[in-house]
């Protein structure tokens, strides 16, 4: 490793690092007497900038990877550059949201938290080793905690960074626990080594740890995703975040952390590494018997099994109370919480069926990144009509049609999208990634979890109808229009219009994912 | 030409959804040029298509990578049902003429419903049939919902959770055999050929029955039919009778029986008489079918009536799918053309011509209001839609319903027999709404009877005329001439019975 290559590999983080310094100094050492609104237009349009710089250097960055020694440390391309590219536009998008916000005054530092956090969360996407993913983990969760708070005359605000810190604190120990044991079984912070070192006969009889291991490590990031049992952060944060803030949690971090999810899972199910060790991996695996087709063999020891057994009861039990306790709820941030936990068990449910290939892989970017599009409009419709009503709940929707057709339209098509109603991008999400699952192992086990999915989302129709009933059916109390800001208009226009297009022409999205990937059919390659 | 129908209808809808508030006038052209046109389509579509096979209309690669294509085409039931939707959407816009409230917002979902129904009718990739199926759930939902009338948020909820219930089913059976099959492609064809394993067909058939008869109120999942009928605008409560519940019954016969045709194989083993698939649903038909008409007899609100009428009439249907021979699918699609137009005149009567200037639907309070002399024509119109629905020769209903009883007892007499009874009840409760509805000779009490004589109702207005005109006549047609229909249906019933693709 020398400090060009790391540079190189991290131009992307050097950017958005370079812009949110750039925001402080513009914003602290300029703009000190200007008005509110002028400030958080210069800085987030600094920030967006900066996005834009990053975004470029990472679709034009081709296929590089960090290495120390023997160590892979970084890569680029892959699942890394989609996570990041997306990570990069999501980020644009809550900033242009931020413009009109006013929740704070402190607008430089807001913004420059929200460019350190997607820098973490580009770290995360691209992380092949413990210690680079912690480090990046604990960047992007801070920045997180800060935001959370940053409303501070809200009570509320700094109720639910305190509740969040706390469960994040625990769940960051959890994780550090996990990773303790893995180096201690494997010898090496290397993800692709742990895995080798997985399959060697002499953890045979340490299974049990490896058990404890990975289910300590998707307790920690079980935690980041919002899965159950690790979900109880979420209705808080998202009930008293500020909205940018809450958006930025809902859809940034989400596919950061799912990135990293796919990466474990990747390197888990692909202990080949082609361009060093390709021939001692595969007499090891050998010894255990080529793996020939491409289905999930459950195997009692090592890495893969206890991995994705542990994902599937998360993935049922997300998908299990997120949806049924949304229901209940009559805070909207709070629904699209527990809506979010719902989420997050299908997507978990891809994880724990995960393919030779890169078919579940691009099924989960998919998934990600259109759901993280759509609650960040949702939070930014949110954000509008709880600045007219000074309310969340979902009394503050009533007659949204007469009061703002326009916003009206856009919740119409965000809400329906998130219960996965065709042609809409969720729709399409969620049927491609149900897919994935199957191709990977149609057995009862994988066939019932994907009917218990589908059924919930028939159930999540409910609790989006209560929104959009409020918003078109019941009768207005109070007719006065809602302005939007034409920035702000035009963002949720943009997401909406985007959730339609996404959906009505899903080869788009998805060829433009495939494209990051070597064709390689990982499942033929010859042994030796 | 076909694909038109689809197109149009969306435009017309994003169209409507534009219109600036408060124009009615232009809300209503305009959704009846784009009804009209779909119509006129859909009448050269389904002339053009005489004699013809399966003709592909659109076939594009949509998403290749998965094998999906945007794939619509059409045979003789499909153009039947078309034609069907062309003319349900018409007579819904021509009885939707007094809507005032938010005009444009009610057409556009009107539309898209329509745009999602003709799509689902003309979709030849089980993908995008499912696509088309979901559309048309959501418009559903809110047509109801903020137009309809009694119980309105509930019942639109019930129907929406209900639809949705349904379709989740069969899209966890479209994802199931679209990895089962291996032939990478989600085309009804490929599906079909694709030599889908038996101990596979025997639970995806059942799941997919169930799922897609939810909407075409199969017993005892028809529970939404009632209350939603009910709490529907009148438009709506036509659509919902006329071609939603078609839906439903179009995809037990183009998705469940085509592609799992060994789904209805015996068991091995015979439960109380019941030893397959299709004995059940035959089971659940015919009790749907005296179950509907006896509980039809019984209720006290007027349009109760025609809802509970639906739940029977829908029951020929899914008798006719189950009897499996030639004569018996044919009946049933006849059957869904005719109750089509049937239900949607019924519905039309009851609330837009009588509830909308009665405002009360109870039997009770009807039956003072002498409605024979004060509205001859809604009470003529009844007399004729009520006579075509019980099966008088010369209407559609007819022709339908005997190929259903004939097919039936080719299959097992003892079905004949039960729907027979269907039959006579029928009559019994069209009689008995129609008299006390409409010609009652109960007195009113004294204070209702000012001496001046009764307050006039408003009258007829045009479009109404034109709607039953409209539909009357095209249950007339079909009564009279049959062969008009038949000949588009049989060949493409005998291809699909014969298995093999479609």
């Amino acid at each position: 490793m020398n400090y060009a290559d790391l540079f190189r590999v991290t131009l992307p983080e050097t950017a958005l690092e370079v812009a949110a310094l750039l925001v402080l100094v513009v914003d602290l050492g300029f703009l000190r007497k200007a008005a509110l609104t002028v400030r958080a237009a210069v800085a987030a349009l600094l920030g967006v900038a900066g996005c834009g710089v990053a975004l470029w250097f990472v679709l034009t960055a081709g296929g590089a990877s960090l290495s120390f020694g023997n160590d892979l440390l970084l890569t680029v391309g892959g699942t890394a550059a989609v996570a990041q590219a997306g990570i990069l536009v999501l980020t644009a998008l809550t900033l242009l949201l931020l413009i009109d916000a006013a929740f704070t005054r402190h607008v430089g530092e807001f913004v420059g938290v929200v460019l350190m956090a997607a820098t973490g969360g580009l770290v995360i996407s691209a992380a092949q080793d413990l210690l680079v993913i912690f480090v990046g983990l604990e960047l992007l969760s801070l920045g997180l905690y800060i935001l959370t708070a940053f409303a501070k005359k809200s009570a509320k605000s700094a109720e639910s960074a305190l509740k969040y810190y706390l469960f994040g604190g625990m769940s960051a120990a959890f994780l550090l626990f996990g990773f303790s044991y893995l180096y201690g079984l494997s010898g090496s912070t290397n993800l692709h080594k742990i895995v080798i070192a997985s399959y060697a006969l002499s953890t045979v009889g340490a299974w049990p740890l490896w058990a404890l291991a990975l289910v300590m490590v998707a307790a920690g990031l079980g935690f980041k995703v919002a899965a159950v049992p690790f979900h109880l952060w979420a209705p808080d944060t998202y009930e008293g975040a500020p909205a940018p803030a809450a958006a930025f949690i809902a859809s940034v971090s989400k596919v950061a952390s799912f990135a990293l999810l796919i990466t474990v899972g990747s390197i888990a199910l692909n202990p080949f590494d082609f361009s060093r060790t390709a021939h001692g991996v595969l007499r090891v695996q050998l010894s255990f018997g080529v793996i020939t087709s491409e289905v999930l063999t459950p195997r009692p020891l090592g890495f893969l099994a206890p991995w994705a057994t542990v994902l599937a009861v998360m993935a049922a039990a997300s998908m299990l109370v997120g949806n049924l306790a949304a229901l209940a709820q009559i805070s909207v941030r709070r629904l699209l919480a527990y809506s979010a936990i719902a989420h997050a068990g299908y997507i978990l449910l891809g994880l724990a069926y995960f393919s030779y290939g890169s078919r579940s892989a691009n099924a989960i970017l998919y998934y990600t990144l259109t759901y993280g599009l759509t609650t960040i409009g949702a939070f930014g419709a949110i954000g509008v009509v709880e600045r007219a009503t000074g309310s969340d709940r979902m009394g503050a929707f009533l007659g949204l049609h007469k009061r703002n057709p326009v916003l009206a339209a856009v919740v119409l098509v965000l809400f329906l999208s998130l219960a996965g109603i065709p042609p809409l991008v969720g729709f399409w999400a969620k049927f491609n990634l149900f897919a994935a699952v199957l191709s990977v192992h149609a057995g009862p086990v994988s066939l019932a979890l994907v009917a218990l999915a589908v059924g919930m989302s028939a159930v999540s129709l409910y609790y989006y109808l209560q929104v959009l009933k409020r918003a078109y059916v019941m009768p207005a109390v109070n007719d006065e229009p809602i302005r939007v800001r034409p920035v702000t208009m035009l963002v949720l226009l943009l997401v909406a219009a985007g959730v339609v297009l996404l959906g009505c022409f899903p080869a788009v999205l998805q060829g433009w994912i495939a494209s990051f990937y070597p064709i390689i059919d990982y499942v033929r390659m010859p042994p030796g | 030409m076909l694909a038109w129908t689809i197109y149009l209808s969306f435009a017309g809808a994003l169209a409507e959804a534009l219109l600036p508030k408060g124009r009615a006038g232009l809300a209503r052209g305009l959704a009846l040029v784009v009804a009209l046109a779909g119509f006129v389509i859909a009448v050269l579509g389904f002339a053009g298509g005489m004699g013809q096979g399966l003709v592909t209309i659109v076939d594009v690669p949509w998403v290749p990578a998965m094998g999906i294509h945007f794939l619509l085409a059409a045979d003789g039931i499909s153009r039947v049902l078309v034609l069907l939707t062309g003319l349900a959407a018409v007579a819904g816009v021509l009885f939707s003429w007094n809507i005032e409230l938010r005009t444009n917002e009610f057409f556009a979902f009107f539309l898209a419903l329509i745009g999602g129904v003709y799509g689902v009718f003309l979709s030849f990739d089980l993908f995008l049939l499912f696509v088309f199926y979901e559309i048309a759930i959501v418009p559903k939902y809110f047509l109801i919902a903020i137009w309809g009338s009694t119980r309105r948020e509930y019942a639109a909820m019930k129907l929406a959770i209900y639809s949705f219930a349904g379709s989740a089913m069969v899209l966890v059976v479209l994802l199931a055999a679209y990895t089962t099959s291996g032939s990478h492609s989600t085309g009804l064809i490929a599906l079909g050929n694709a030599g889908l394993p038996v101990s596979f067909q025997m639970w995806a058939f059942p799941v997919t029955f169930v799922g897609f008869g939810i909407l075409a109120g199969l017993w005892p999942f028809h529970t939404w039919a009632p209350t939603g009928h009910v709490a529907a605008p009148t438009a709506a409560s036509m659509l919902l009778a006329g071609v939603v519940m078609k839906l439903g019954a179009y995809g037990c016969l183009r998705v469940a029986m085509a592609l799992f045709p060994h789904g209805m194989d015996p068991w091995g083993f015979t439960f109380v008489g019941i030893g397959s698939w299709r004995d059940v649903f035959a089971v659940l038909a015919l009790v749907g079918i005296v179950y509907g008409a006896l509980v039809a007899l019984v209720q006290t609100d007027f349009k109760f009536v025609i809802g509970y009428s639906s739940v029977s009439h829908m029951g020929f249907v899914l008798l006719g799918l189950m009897t499996l021979n030639q004569i018996g699918v044919t009946g049933a699609v006849l059957q869904m053309f005719s109750h089509g137009v049937l239900a949607g005149l019924l519905f039309a009567i009851v609330g837009r011509m009588v509830y909308d200037r009665t405002h009360t639907r109870q039997l009770a309070e009807l039956e003072r209001m002498h409605l024979g002399k004060r509205l001859p024509f809604a009470a003529w119109a009844f007399v004729i839609a009520g006579m075509a629905s019980m099966g008088l020769p010369g209407f559609s209903g007819f022709v339908a319903e005997l190929q259903v009883l004939i097919g039936a007892w080719t299959a097992k007499p003892w079905w004949t027999a039960v729907a027979g009874v269907g039959i006579v009840v029928g009559v019994a409760y069209t009689w008995r709404a129609l008299q006390k509805a409409l010609f009652s000779d109960v007195l009113p009490t004294p204070e209702e009877h000012p001496s001046t004589g009764w307050p006039k109702f408003a009258a007829i207005t045009w479009p109404e005329v034109a709607g039953f005109s409209l539909l009357t006549a095209a249950s007339l047609v079909v009564g009279l001439y049959p062969k008009i229909l038949l000949d588009a249906i049989e060949p493409a019933v005998k291809t699909l019975l014969a298995g093999g693709g479609q």
